[in-house]
Parts: C-alpha cells; sequence; structure tokens
C-alpha cells in the first residue's frame, strides 16, 4: 500500500511512537474519567475523607498527643490512615463498573487491559493524595505537628508511598472485583504485600511529619521506596491483561 | 506406580528421621553456649529450606499456569504452596520455642522473626483468596497472578526488614555464622527426610486436588443430566 501524498510512509519507529501515545492518551482518558465520575457522585472520597478524620481523632484518644509520643508514633498513625482509607477508594475503583455491565464494555473497548489499568491507578492515586492532603492538614492541626516545614520531602514521600499503594491495590481491585467477600479480601491481599513500601513511608513520614529533616541515613528508605514503586509497576501492567481478562 | 513412590518417600523419611533423632539426641554433644536446646536448629532451619523451596516451586508452577492454561499446574501450586506453609509455620514454632529458652521471650521484632511470618501471611492470603473464588480457572487464575506477586515481593521483605532491625543469631549459610563441621553433616542430612515428607505431603495434596476435579466434573454432568 502506498502512502498518501503529503505524509510520510510508515516506518516501525513512527508506528511505535504513535502507539506508545495511543497507550497514554487511552489511560489519560480512563482516568479522566473515572476522576470526573468521583467528583461528581464523591462516594468514595467523602467516605474516605470522612474515615481518615475519625481514624486520626480516635488515635487521639489511644495515645496522649504530646510532642514526644507524637514523635514516636506519627509515621504509622499517617501510614494506618492512609492505607485504610486507600482500600475504600480502591474497593470502589473497579466495583463502581459492576452495574451496567460498564466492565465488560471498558474491557471490550479498543485500548488495551494495561491502558485500562494505568488509567484506574492513575485516578486512585490522584484521589489518594487528595484525601491525604485533608488528612495531614487535619493532623497538623489535631496533633500540633509543624510538618510544613518539610512540606516538599513530605509530598515526595507521600506520593511515591500513594503510588505503592495504588499501584497494587488497583491491581489486586480488578482480581477481587467478582468475588463474594471483595471488601474483606482486598485489605488482607495488599496490606501483607505492601509491608516494604509501607515500613520505608512510615520510617521517613516520622521525623517528616514533625518538620524535621532527614538524616542522610534514611535515604536507604528513599531508595527502597523508589525500588518498590519501580518493581510492582512494571509487573502490574505485565499481568493487567491476565488480571482484566483471563 | 504414583501411590507406590508415596509410600517410599514416607517410609524413606521415617527410617532417615529415626536415625538422624538418634543422632541429635544420643551422639551430638551439647552445645557449649547454648546446652541441649540448640539441637532445635536441625528442624529450625531445613523446615525453613523446605519452606522456601515451597513457595519458589509455587511461584514457578503459577507461572506456567498462566503461560499454559493447564489446571494441573494449578493444582500443583496450591499443593506445594500448603506444603511449605506447613514448614515456615514448623519454623516460626520451633524459633520461638527456642527463643523462649535463649533470650527468655516468645516473640521480639527481630528481621528473621517478621520476615517470616510476613511470609506465611501472604502466602496464607494466598490459601484465602482461592477459598474465596467459586470457578475453578477463575480462582487458578487470580491466584496465579498473587502467588507471582507474593513471590516477587519476599526478596524485598527481607531486605527491607534486615536494614529494620536484626537480632536473630547470625544466619549458618552465607552469614557469617559458624558452626562444628558435625553439626553440618547432621543439619544436611535432616533436610533429606524432612524434604521427603514435604513431597509426600504435596503428592498426597495433588491427589485430593485432582480427586476434587473428577467430583466437579461429575457433578455438573449430573447437573446436566
Amino acid at each position: 500500500m502506498t502512502a498518501p501524498a503529503g505524509t510520510q510512509p510508515d516506518t516501525a519507529p513512527r508506528v511505535a511512537a504513535r502507539a506508545r501515545r495511543g497507550f497514554l492518551r487511552s489511560a489519560l482518558t480512563i482516568a479522566a474519567k473515572d476522576l470526573r465520575a468521583e467528583l461528581r457522585t464523591k462516594e468514595a472520597l467523602n467516605a474516605s475523607l470522612a474515615f481518615s478524620v475519625v481514624i486520626l481523632l480516635l488515635f487521639s484518644f489511644a495515645f496522649d498527643p504530646t510532642v514526644e509520643e507524637t514523635r514516636a508514633l506519627a509515621g504509622g498513625l499517617l501510614w494506618l490512615v492512609f492505607a485504610f482509607a486507600g482500600a475504600l477508594i480502591l474497593n470502589r475503583s473497579f466495583a463502581r463498573e459492576l452495574p451496567n455491565d460498564c466492565l465488560d464494555a471498558l474491557i471490550a473497548a479498543p485500548i488495551s487491559a494495561s491502558a485500562l489499568y494505568l488509567g484506574k491507578a492513575l485516578a486512585n492515586w490522584l484521589l489518594l493524595m487528595a484525601v491525604e492532603a485533608v488528612s495531614l492538614a487535619v493532623f497538623g492541626v489535631f496533633y500540633n505537628a509543624p510538618w510544613t516545614r518539610q512540606w516538599w520531602p513530605l509530598a515526595g514521600v507521600v506520593a511515591l508511598g500513594t503510588w505503592a499503594l495504588t499501584v497494587v491495590g488497583t491491581l489486586f481491585s480488578a482480581l477481587t472485583v467478582n468475588l463474594r467477600l471483595r471488601e474483606l479480601m482486598l485489605p488482607l491481599l495488599v496490606y501483607p504485600v505492601l509491608i516494604p513500601a509501607l515500613l520505608a513511608a512510615i520510617q521517613l513520614c516520622g521525623p517528616l511529619a514533625l518538620g524535621e529533616p532527614l538524616a542522610s541515613d534514611m535515604m536507604v528508605w528513599v531508595r527502597l521506596l523508589v525500588g518498590f514503586d519501580l518493581i510492582f509497576t512494571v509487573l502490574a501492567l505485565m499481568l493487567a491483561e491476565t488480571a482484566l481478562v483471563g | 506406580m504414583r501411590e507406590k513412590m508415596l509410600i517410599v518417600f514416607c517410609v524413606l523419611a521415617a527410617i532417615l528421621l529415626a536415625y538422624n533423632l538418634y543422632v541429635i539426641l544420643l551422639v551430638l554433644p551439647d552445645e557449649a553456649a547454648q546446652g541441649p536446646i540448640f539441637r532445635i536448629i536441625f528442624f529450625h532451619v531445613p523446615a525453613a529450606w523446605t519452606a522456601f523451596l515451597g513457595f519458589l516451586a509455587a511461584a514457578v508452577a503459577s507461572v506456567l499456569y498462566l503461560v499454559r492454561k493447564d489446571l494441573r499446574y494449578d493444582a500443583f501450586a496450591v499443593a506445594v504452596t500448603e506444603v511449605g506453609l506447613a514448614f515456615a509455620a514448623a519454623n516460626l514454632v520451633t524459633g520461638m520455642i527456642w527463643a523462649r529458652i535463649i533470650w527468655g521471650i516468645w516473640w521480639t521484632w527481630d528481621a528473621r522473626l517478621t520476615s517470616m511470618l510476613v511470609c506465611w501471611l501472604l502466602y496464607a492470603g494466598y490459601l484465602m483468596l482461592r477459598h474465596a473464588v467459586e470457578e475453578p480457572t477463575q480462582r487458578a487464575r487470580i491466584a496465579a497472578v498473587f502467588s507471582i506477586f507474593a513471590s516477587v515481593d519476599v526478596p524485598i521483605v527481607f531486605f527491607s526488614i534486615r536494614w529494620w532491625r536484626t537480632q536473630h543469631p547470625q544466619p549458618v549459610v552465607w552469614g557469617g555464622g559458624s558452626m562444628d563441621p558435625a553439626y553440618w553433616n547432621t543439619l544436611f542430612l535432616n533436610w533429606v527426610p524432612l524434604l521427603l515428607l514435604g513431597l509426600a505431603m504435596a503428592g498426597i495434596r495433588l491427589r485430593q486436588e485432582r480427586r476434587r476435579r473428577e467430583l466437579e466434573a461429575l457433578r455438573r454432568m449430573a447437573h446436566a443430566l
């Protein structure tokens, strides 16, 4: 077949570049669709926000929020809140598509399953980051924690940790969407797999949440977090097709 | 044929275990620093090796299932995971007994204890996930994906928790710990019966899975009639 006048003939790199653009565009379309649907209904967002504020309140009864106590517990407290709030959002991510067989339509759409998965993961990540921003504000006020002094490194750590949570959680959400015990199984499966990432994030957020800079020996945890994110992003993109279609 | 192999494995394991127990309990002297309790290592360490071998086999079988879509690989994966989990539990329990005598506490959040517990939780999650899915091919696919995730996670768990803290006596293999050669031989010699026992258990479990598939097929046929 000859190329139409005025256009370049297709070459292998050109085709690959177009496929890559198409992949990213479909992923962004899915992410935009999910965000729009969520911002209109706010079903997962409101539940997740209310839940994290309630947990933050409850923890203030569990221990006395003095400076020393907060120093010891801040990282763990924040990440428990984020992990629980995340489970609520992740549960809804694929379950939302079940009524009216939307999931079947999405799978039948002319986009790859990994693009569908990546779009959902991006949307979940943004939603969870929004919930975490509000939780951090509430945490700062309730627990007198001056984390704004280190807001930039803290945002980086939270972004990396949240990506770990969403990259594993979104794939497992796709896996468990048809199960009877979906709401129960998801956290049960996600949390043990996430332990290395949560451990790293908890270590890093401890000093950062109190506005203290990171010591140089903490960089090993940043490396762990980045490595975890990379490994599981690749693995999840590879297995997305299997998880969604079979 | 297969059944005879299983019986041979079990008999061999029993003979070897009897001999090893004789050596461990009556021939080998007490260890200088720890006294008689050190003997638990001859079960504690090989149990961990057997468990990890089981988890490794499960990962390979899960990948093979996703490639070939043959339910026999799925049956193999669940058989070796269950056996691995049993040996991991044996490792945890023997370790706790040893810790109670030597450290004076049942449990401490040391690196190796924590990592083994996390491994145990991961694969216990695998079995729970299997229970939650009815349809066999869907169950096999979901379980295989989770098993691959778990197997990739295990080394990361070990590294991360090692950085976190460590109190465990240095591992005797590739860890700088030292042990008398006589103990070494017994340690490896005691791995053989545990491995044989694990193989026999996996074989029996595999047979159960085969029977279950046959039963399910018969039940479907009965419904169709």
